[in-house]
This record gives structure tokens, sequence and C-alpha cells, in this order.
């Protein structure tokens, strides 16, 4: 049995929990989402947990909402840049040759300018709605997967059971499904969850800036800007949604620093 | 008088972190007892993991991550170090006893001009003046053999060889006169026509100064050429200990025994026979490179023998088993196998082609995949080539352990589970599974400590009887090559210098790099150090 | 020509090939999406003929890569063009709002450079003691941070709880330095805490890659004070790394100079850039894009250079 520390079970107890919340918003809440339901920043009672936001609705109601939402495009858009990054990694480093060339040029040319500032060129054309948004966070962040996978699976195509499989004569697929792929899955994993961190960070940005998730839907990010002037009038409420991206932040990044301590070695045990 | 140094009952400990489990405590050195006067030369001989650089180290006081000294003594001029403090140990270290790493390319800092380097103890110790410092430096440069003695210190590391870095390093260590120096394996990485010269440079300078010294090699017939007295160590514990003539003549231990005849199989050279693979006037290169790294190379192979293709680093003998295999298709020339020519790129050779040619690898450890079962790769062949499925797979996948000797038991573990011996002996039956006609063999047993690499030579040659098949061994370890090869082929710089049956190879007259390689294999005798240097002295006096 | 000098012009002159492919992604980026600007400018209600006039008048009739050459051309000589929204000369606003955009990230790369340097040395000396997994622990937290979210901690602890700043950074023409210190106090704390973790991070293990080499191991053997290990044997080569990794973090200091901007109603390029976002003004978005992007790009070569120019092997060659 792996002892797993402490610092990791933190962060999976609280990774499963938001995860859970966000499934099952729809139940867990005590409001719906858009009611207007009492007084302007109405300080924490029986009846409003977490208090009333700017304009009388019900904060902890609209964070387990908003939690769905963030988490929903955070994760489909790393789903979306995990298939397609690690797709094109792999096959840039078996093929080689134009492929990769061609691939690693672009990618090279769309990383050297930061995500955001992309992003922001980009939203200035299209229309802002959750299918733009998820596409253009996942694939911008596919650069960055693609990078990582292509160099996991170029450090396993040099070893020598690749090499054997080749003279063997096994075809490209066995190698990347059944050389590659299995030596590659770990790293690749604890990636899952940065890139997912990722995803949750530009969102909420985008969002804050007004660039994101659009009214009458609400995310974490759209919250902070929402709710920014109760922040002058000293209302901690106001704080929640920032609070809630820094914790779901904070546990994931626990576990993924946990799995990535366990699978540093390529070449390390069978991990069974 | 007391010895110079006295280790009495050392133990020595280290904690492991098993990545599955609670850190435990293992025990590296187990109540081992040896002394060192002055200026004698203790040769601390063994295989990997049998404690000799951690004893080496411990005379320094010195333990790598998390090596502790945990029992007994350690007397350096009748003082136990183990009392003294962090500024003690400061003073002992770089001034009483100096050390000589196995890699001086690592061991040097490359910011920093080699003179800097060489006299830094000197100066910080406060044991002569910077002018003196620098004369004593040249001069070492001088006495080891180095070129323009006077400015080599002006040189950063990365300017010079790794045989002239490992001087320079031997030139540090002997700079602040100190009473010992701890030699850790300072040949081991070099080529062996560049050991010799190095091995003698430091012989004449721990003479000449009559330093004492530890001199820690895996390699007995090196040892054999420097120390006064030798230990033989095993996983921590003392084996014997004894001068240098009565190791090497009169061995007492089973271990010692072993150890002194390991080069000596016997294998009867076979005679003529049909040749499986024919090379003829073969020249490559690599992509985006303008120099050939095989330069019109022509070699016969006959069925069932063994061809041993020799040479140093650089010489393009690995190089030729990536053209044979069809990895680097070669500019000119053609390959004949099995009387079918040869498609000079791996994609258009047939299934038969690859199966009756396979490949084993240096690094076990990296030729099988990690998430696969022993089971699984020797299966593989066996599926890919024979169609064979389940049971029948798994039958024939236990025969082929068998004939590997290693038995039941193994099929459903996984490489990391094996030793370095069974890793390459998995390798061999993963080989053998596709029933080849020719076996390459690169480098196979370098990685393999003396013992193991024996093992596995036997073994090969016992499949090679049973099954009648060829090996292409490429090696530059000329021991190996006497036991197993039929034929002999010399390459270097890309070219065949020498070739023919082994007996014809090993005859003279030599050319100049066949004897000049063939006489640097340190032989496990005493004085063949002299003798081989005194008889190249004499023969450059011919010229 | 010396192979320093080489390599040193090679990586400028590939850098610059870069900025010119990312100013083609830029244009075409914005000009090859759905959407026409004069659709935008005149809005749904647009009669056909107005949208051809001002097609016509914007030279949008014209193929993609003459209008592309007229825009960089344009931008090479300081020509910007005008804004959509509202017919300002775009360089002039840029010239406004440049100095101030520099002024608070050279405000925080002044403070969160020689701390992080510091603090990295620190946890890398105490490596997996306490102040080390004080540092590491720390710093973790605040990575997971966007800008904006410490930005609101920050505010809410330097305004409400303990009151020693005003929650906005206004600053204009004729400020003293003081007084604009003062005013972008805060923001500048932000992007700091939020650059300082990864710089710090980095610089750690920078310094600990080094302090594994076999070197350092030498110059212990050698009897030498820990003091004289770093001074002579540690810090001639950790230099070239910890370098890379400052300017590396100074290039991720333009994507929070962004969201920092807007989040203290800080008049400067970034506060520029969202608001053109929002309004769709195409060539003011193209223009402040491209200049982060060159800022970025510039700071990427200037980290390439360095780390040649410290690197012994390429300064003494064979």
């Amino acid at each position: 049995m792996r002892r797993i520390p402490l610092s990791a079970l933190i962060g999976l107890f609280f990774t499963g929990l938001f995860l859970f919340t966000a499934l099952f918003a729809q139940w867990i809440a005590p409001y719906p989402l858009d009611a207007v339901l009492g007084k302007v920043w109405e300080p924490p009672s029986e009846q409003f947990l977490l208090g009333t936001d700017t304009i009388g609705r019900d904060i902890l109601s609209r964070l387990i909402y908003g939690g769905q939402i963030t988490i929903f495009v955070a994760l489909v858009s790393s789903l979306l840049s995990f298939g397609l990054g690690s797709f094109l990694g792999f096959l840039a480093a078996v093929r080689g040759g134009w492929v990769d060339q061609v691939l690693s040029r672009v990618v090279d040319l769309v990383m050297a300018i930061p995500s955001l500032i992309v992003a922001l060129v980009v939203l200035s054309v299209l229309p802002i709605n959750l299918t733009v948004l998820i596409l253009v966070m996942g694939l911008l962040d596919s650069t960055r997967v693609f990078r990582l996978s292509r160099a996991v699976a170029m450090d396993i195509a040099v070893m020598d059971y690749v090499e054997a499989a080749k003279l063997r004569g096994e075809g490209q697929m066995w190698v990347i499904f059944r050389e590659i792929l299995p030596n590659a899955l770990s790293p690749l994993v604890a990636e899952f969850g940065l890139r997912f961190i990722f995803a949750v960070l530009f969102i909420s940005t985008l969002s804050f800036l007004g660039l994101g998730i659009q009214p009458p839907l609400a995310d974490w990010g759209g919250m902070v800007k929402e709710n920014k002037d109760g922040l002058v009038y000293g209302k901690a409420a106001a704080l929640m949604p920032a609070l809630a991206i820094a914790a779901l932040a904070i546990s994931v990044n626990l576990v993924a620093d946990w799995v990535l301590s366990r699978t540093s070695s390529l070449k390390g045990g069978r991990g069974a | 008088m007391p010895d110079l140094l006295d280790i009495r009952n050392l133990r020595i400990e280290a904690t492991s972190y098993p990545p599955d489990g609670p850190p435990r405590d293992v025990v590296l050195v187990d109540d081992v007892s040896v002394s060192v006067a002055k200026g004698r030369v203790l040769g601390l001989i063994g295989e990997s993991g049998a404690g000799k650089s951690t004893i080496g180290l411990s005379a320094m006081a010195y333990g790598r991550g998390g090596v502790r000294l945990t029992g007994g003594q350690v007397l350096l001029n009748g003082r136990d170090i183990r009392g003294l403090g962090a500024a003690g140990l400061r003073e002992l270290r770089g001034r009483e006893v100096t050390y000589v790493a196995q890699s001086a390319a690592a061991a040097f800092n490359p910011a920093q001009r080699l003179m800097e380097q060489v006299i830094e103890t000197s100066l910080t110790h406060g044991l002569m003046g910077r002018a003196e410092a620098e004369a004593r430096a040249v001069g070492l440069f001088r006495k080891l053999g180095l070129p323009n003695p006077e400015t080599f210190g002006n040189r950063y590391p990365h300017q010079v060889s790794g045989g002239q870095l490992q001087r320079a390093m031997t030139a540090m260590a002997l700079c602040p006169k100190p009473d010992l120096v701890i030699f850790d394996e300072p040949t081991t990485a070099l080529d062996v026509t560049t050991q010799i010269d190095v091995l003698a440079a430091i012989k004449d300078a721990i003479r000449d100064t009559g330093v004492a010294a530890l001199y820690i090699t895996h390699d007995l017939a090196v040892v054999a050429q420097v120390a006064d007295d030798i230990l033989v160590l095993r996983h921590g514990k003392k084996v014997e200990y004894g001068t240098v003539a009565e190791i090497i003549t009169a061995p007492k231990e089973a271990y010692t025994q072993a150890l002194v005849s390991v080069r000596s199989i016997d294998h009867v050279e076979k005679g003529e026979a049909p040749s499986v693979l024919s090379i003829q006037q073969v020249t490559a290169r690599y992509r985006g490179t303008n120099f050939d790294v095989l330069k019109n190379v022509t070699l016969d192979l006959p069925a069932g023998q063994t061809l041993a293709v020799v040479g140093e680093s650089g010489s393009g003998k690995s190089t030729l088993a990536r053209v044979i295999t069809g990895l680097l298709p070669p500019g000119r020339g053609k390959i004949v196998f099995g009387g079918r020519t040869l498609s000079p790129d791996l994609q258009s050779r047939t299934k038969d082609d690859l199966r009756e040619l396979q490949m084993i690898y240096q690094m076990a450890d990296v030729a099988m995949n990690p998430r696969q079962t022993v089971g699984t790769i020797i299966g593989r062949p066996l599926e890919f080539y024979f169609g064979l499925k389940g049971e029948a797979k798994r039958r024939r996948v236990q025969e082929l352990l068998d004939q590997i000797e290693m038995g039941k038991g193994y099929i459903d573990r996984y490489p990391a589970e094996l030793s370095g011996g069974q890793k390459q002996r998995v390798c061999i039956a993963r080989a053998l599974a596709a029933k080849p006609k020719l076996i390459i063999c690169d480098e196979v047993t370098s990685a393999l400590d003396p013992l193991v690499a024996d093992g596995i030579l036997k073994l090969l040659l016992n499949l090679q009887a049973q099954e009648h098949v060829a090996y292409l061994f490429i090696t530059h370890d000329l021991a190996t090559v006497k036991a197993i090869a039929d034929r002999i082929a010399v390459m270097y710089r890309g070219e065949v210098v020498r070739y023919g049956t082994k007996t014809d190879v090993l005859t003279p007259p030599f050319d100049d790099y066949t004897d000049l390689l063939l006489s640097s294999v340190p032989e496990m005798e005493l004085g063949w150090l002299e003798s081989v240097l005194a008889h190249r002295k004499m023969e450059s006096a011919g010229n | 020509m010396h192979p320093i000098l080489k390599l040193v012009v090679q990586r400028i002159a590939l850098g610059l090939l870069l900025l010119l492919a990312v100013s083609v992604l830029i244009y075409a980026g914005t000009e090859a999406l759905p959407g026409d600007v004069a659709q935008a400018i005149l809005g749904q209600s647009a009669t056909p003929e107005a949208l051809a006039n001002l097609r016509e008048s914007l030279g949008l009739n014209q193929p993609g890569y003459i209008r592309y050459f007229h825009w960089l051309g344009g931008v090479l000589t300081g020509d910007f063009g005008k804004a959509l929204t509202n017919g300002q000369d775009i360089g002039q606003a840029i010239a406004q709002r440049l100095g101030n955009t520099l002024f608070l990230a050279g405000c925080a790369a002044a403070i969160s450079v020689p701390l992080a340097i510091g603090l990295g040395l620190v946890a890398a000396r105490y490596n997996g003691r306490w102040p080390d997994k004080v540092i590491s622990g720390v710093t973790l937290s605040t990575i997971s941070l966007p800008e904006f979210v410490a930005a609101y901690f920050v505010i809410y602890l330097l305004t409400q709880v303990i009151p020693i700043f005003q929650p906005v950074a206004m600053v204009f023409p004729g400020m003293s330095f003081w007084a604009k210190l003062n005013a972008v106090a805060l923001p500048v704390i932000v992007l700091v805490l939020v650059v300082l973790a990864h710089m710090m991070r980095m610089t750690r293990a920078a310094i600990l890659n080094v302090m594994q080499s076999a070197y350092i191991e030498t110059a212990e053997l050698k009897g030498l004070s820990p003091m004289r290990v770093i001074w002579k044997h540690a810090l001639p080569n950790a230099v070239a790394p910890i370098i890379s990794v400052v300017v590396l973090n100074l290039a991720y200091l333009v994507v929070g100079v962004v969201v920092v901007e807007v989040v203290f109603g800080y008049n400067a390029l970034g506060q520029y850039l969202v608001d053109h976002v929002a309004k769709r003004d195409l060539p003011v978005v193209q223009a402040v894009g491209l200049i982060f992007a060159a800022v970025y790009i510039g700071l990427n070569i200037l980290a390439d250079v360095l780390a040649i120019v410290a690197n012994p092997r390429l300064r003494h060659p064979k």
C-alpha cells in the first residue's frame, strides 16, 4: 500500500467535494440561480448561509451554480486540449519529418504570444458564447499539451524497446498504443490536472474581464466582477467566489503535485 | 609506527526510500577492517554495490546522499576522524586526503580555468603561495604527460580531452602534497588505448611523490598493475585481503578465484563454413553530416559462427549494426543475408528477413518495455512471426525460459523485478524466440559485472551449439573477443583495419593500430604495465 | 566572427522572424474570422449602401495580403491607424498609456526580482528544512491564484482589514513621482505576489540543480568553506539559469499587467486593450496585441541571449 501524503488527501477530498457539488448543483443549491430573494448585501443568516449579493440573490446558490459552469467549461476545454494535443504530439514524435516540422512550427508560433493576448485578439471578432469559449481555450491550451506529449513520446521513442519493436516489423499503431502510450500515461495524467487548473483560471479571468461567460449565466469569475463593489463597502461575502476559485485551484494542484512526484521517472517501476 | 590509515570494523548504513513502502535502513558496509601504510597503494575491488566507493570516501568522513558511518573507527594519522567536527573535516579534506573521481569531466567546475581549480586547495589551506603552487602544478602537468604543461592550466575543462582531464584531476589531487589520495575508478570511463597511458601516468606520479593511495576499481587486471595490496569486497563485506601477488597467483576464496579466472572461457575456433552474412563495400553516413562513419566495409560471417567487431568509441562499430538492421540505409554497398540481398531500409524488408535477423542490446533495462511481463516480451515474437497463441505460446515461452536457465516463476514478472543478468537473459530469449540465423549482440556484457557477464557469454556459446545461430558481436572489450570469437574484425575510425580468423588476427605481425589495441588491454599479471611500456619505448627507439 | 556573436545574431534574427509571423497571425486572426468590420461598426441595421461605402473607404475590398502590407508598413513607421469607435489616433493613445504600463511593470520587477532570488537562495540553502518548506508551501498556493483573485484578497486585506491604501489606482500627468508610487502600491503588490512564486520556485530549482553537480562534491571534498563552495563554484554556474528564469518571468508580467490594470481601473495599455476588445475595435486590438506580443518575444530573446553569453562553454570555445 502506497502512503498518500496528507496534502494530497486534503486535495483529493476538496477536489471530490467540488466535483460532487458541480454535478448535483440542481439538488444541492437551496435557491434558483437568478431569484432575487432578499435585500442587497444581507449578512449571513439561517435563510442565506453566505448572505446575499449586490442585488439580493443568495450567494451560496449562485456559488454552487457558478461552480457548475466554471467546472464544466474548464473540464470540456481541457479534455479538448488534451485529446487534440496529445494525439498530435504523439503523431509528431512517431512520424517525425515534415509532419513534425509543420506541427511544431505552428505551435511555436502560437506559443510565442501569451494565451490571454491571443484569446483577447480572437474574441474581439468572434461571438462570445459557450462553444466559442471552449473551442478557443481548448485550442490555445492544446499547444502546451502538444509540446509535453511530443517530448514525452520522443523520450520513449528512442528507447531500445521501441527500436526492438520496429526491428521486429511492428506497425505504427502497435508502436504508439502498445509501446509508447502505456509508458507515457502517468506524466500525462498529472499534466491533465495542471491543464484543468489553468482552464479554470483562464475562464475565470476572461469572465472577470467581461469577455467570458455572459449573463444570465454566471461563473465564479463573473461573480467576482459583479460583486467587486461590495468589497469597497467591506462585505467579506464579495470575496466568496474568489475564495472558491482559489480553493479549487489549490486542491487540484495538491493532487497533481503528488501524482507528478510519483511518476517523475519514466523508466522506473511498472506502476501496476 | 601506526599506519597512515587504519579502518577498524567499519559499518556504514544508508536510508533507502523504496517507492512502495516505508523508508528503511540498509547496511552498505559491514565489519570491514583494513589499513594503509605510508607510501603504499591499496586496491579496493568488487562489483557494483560492493561498497568500495563508500569505503573510499569514508577515509574523508564523507557520505553521499544520506550515507552514514554508524560503527567502527577510521583512524588517520593516529586519530579517529569520525570525531572531527565540520571545521576539523575541512582541515583534513584537501590537505591530508584528496580525491580523484571517475568522471573528471563532471568533477571540474565548467566556469573556472583548470589552473585555478588545481591550486585552489593549496591556497585555501595556506600550504603555499600562488607562485609556488602554480609552479608545482606545472611540474605535475609535465610529470603526468600533459601537452604544453606551461599553458595547460589556462584552459577550461571543456577544452581538453577526457584522458587529459583525468590526469589534470590527478594533478589537482597531488598538488597540496596530501598523505593519501583516493582514486575512484579513474580510468573506467576511458578507451582502452587511453587507459594505459593514464594508468602509467598515475602510477608514476604515485611512486615519485611517495603518496599513499586507495585505488578503487572493478577491474582486477587494472588494480594488479598499481596496487601493493588488494582488498576484495562483495556485498559490503570483506572477502579476501592480501598482497597483489597473493591475490593474483594464489587466491584462497572461491569468489576471488572466479574473479581471477573470469576471462578464461575455453572456446575452440570453428572451421570454414558457408557465409550467412556478407557485407560488401558498405559506406554510410548520418543524415545531415558530411563525413562517412563507415568507409568501404567488407566482412563475412560464416553460418553458426561468431564474428567479433572490436573497436573503441568512434570506430563505427555500432553504426555497422544500424546499417545491417536497416535503421541506417548505407550510402553505397550491399548486404547479403542468407543468400538474399537485403533491401537497404527497414520498411521494405520481408517478415522473414526481419525474423532471421535479431538484436540484443547493451542496456537490457531499456531494451524491454517496463509495462510488459516477461511472458509478453518473449511471447510477442512467437505470436508475431509464428501466430502462436494462448497455451501453445505460453508453453513455448516456458521452453525458452528453460533454455536461458531461468526456470519457472518468471513468466509473469516485470523487468523491474529481475536482476541485471536475468534481464539480459530475457532479451536473449526474445531474440531466440524468432528462430533467427543471426543475432547482433551490441556490447551485451559491457554493463554487467564480470561474473554475470561470464555467465551470459557461456550461455551464448551453449545456445550457439544448440541452435546453430551466428553472432555478430560488437564490443570494445578484447577479453570478451578472445573468449567467444571465431572471426575478428578490428575497426578504427570507420574502417576495418584487420579482419580474419581469431588465430590470424591475434597472431603477429600486427598493423600499428591492432598492435596498440591488443597491447593496451590490461592482463592479469604482475608487471604487465611496465613490460608493455618498456616494449613500446624500445620499438619507438628502434624506429 | 566570434561564435558567440554568431549565435546571438542568429537568435535575434530568429526572434524578428517570429515577430513577423506573429504579426501575420494577429492580422489574419482578426481579418479572416467570421464577422465584418463594417458590419461591426455600423451595427445590424445598417443599409447595404452604407456598408458598401464604408468597406470602400476602409479598403476592405482589397485582397487581404495587400491590406496586411499596408497595415505593416504603417506599424513600422509608427502609424497604427485610427480607432473605429472614436476615430482617435491609435499611436497617440498608445504613447500616452505605454508609460503607465511600463511604470507599473517596472516597479513590480524592481521588487520581485531581488526578492525572488533572495528567497530562492534561502530555500535552496535550507533545502528540505523548515524555511524551505514554509517558502515553498506559501508559493505553491499563490501559484494557484489568478491575478484578479489575488488582487481582491490584497484589496480586502489592505483597504478593509488594515485600511492603509485606496482600492483604485489613479495616475495622471503631472503627478509627482512619489504620489505615483503611492498610487500604484496595491497593483504592484499584487503583481509581485503573482510573479514572485514562479520566479522563486524556478530559481530554487536552478540552484539545487547546480548544487547536485559532481563539481560541487569535488569542492566539498577539497575542504572548502560552504561560502567559498557557493561563491566560487555554485554561483558562476547558476547565474545563467537564474538570468533566464528572471527574464522569462518578466515576460509573464505582460499578462499579469492586463488583468491587474482592469482590477484597479489603472489607465494604461492593458485596460485600453480590454475595453476595445469588448467594443470590437479591431485596429486597436491589433495594434495593442502586437505590442504585447513584441514585448513578450523581445524578453524571450533577451533570456536566450543572456543564457548564451553566460555559458562558459560558449564563451571559451575549443
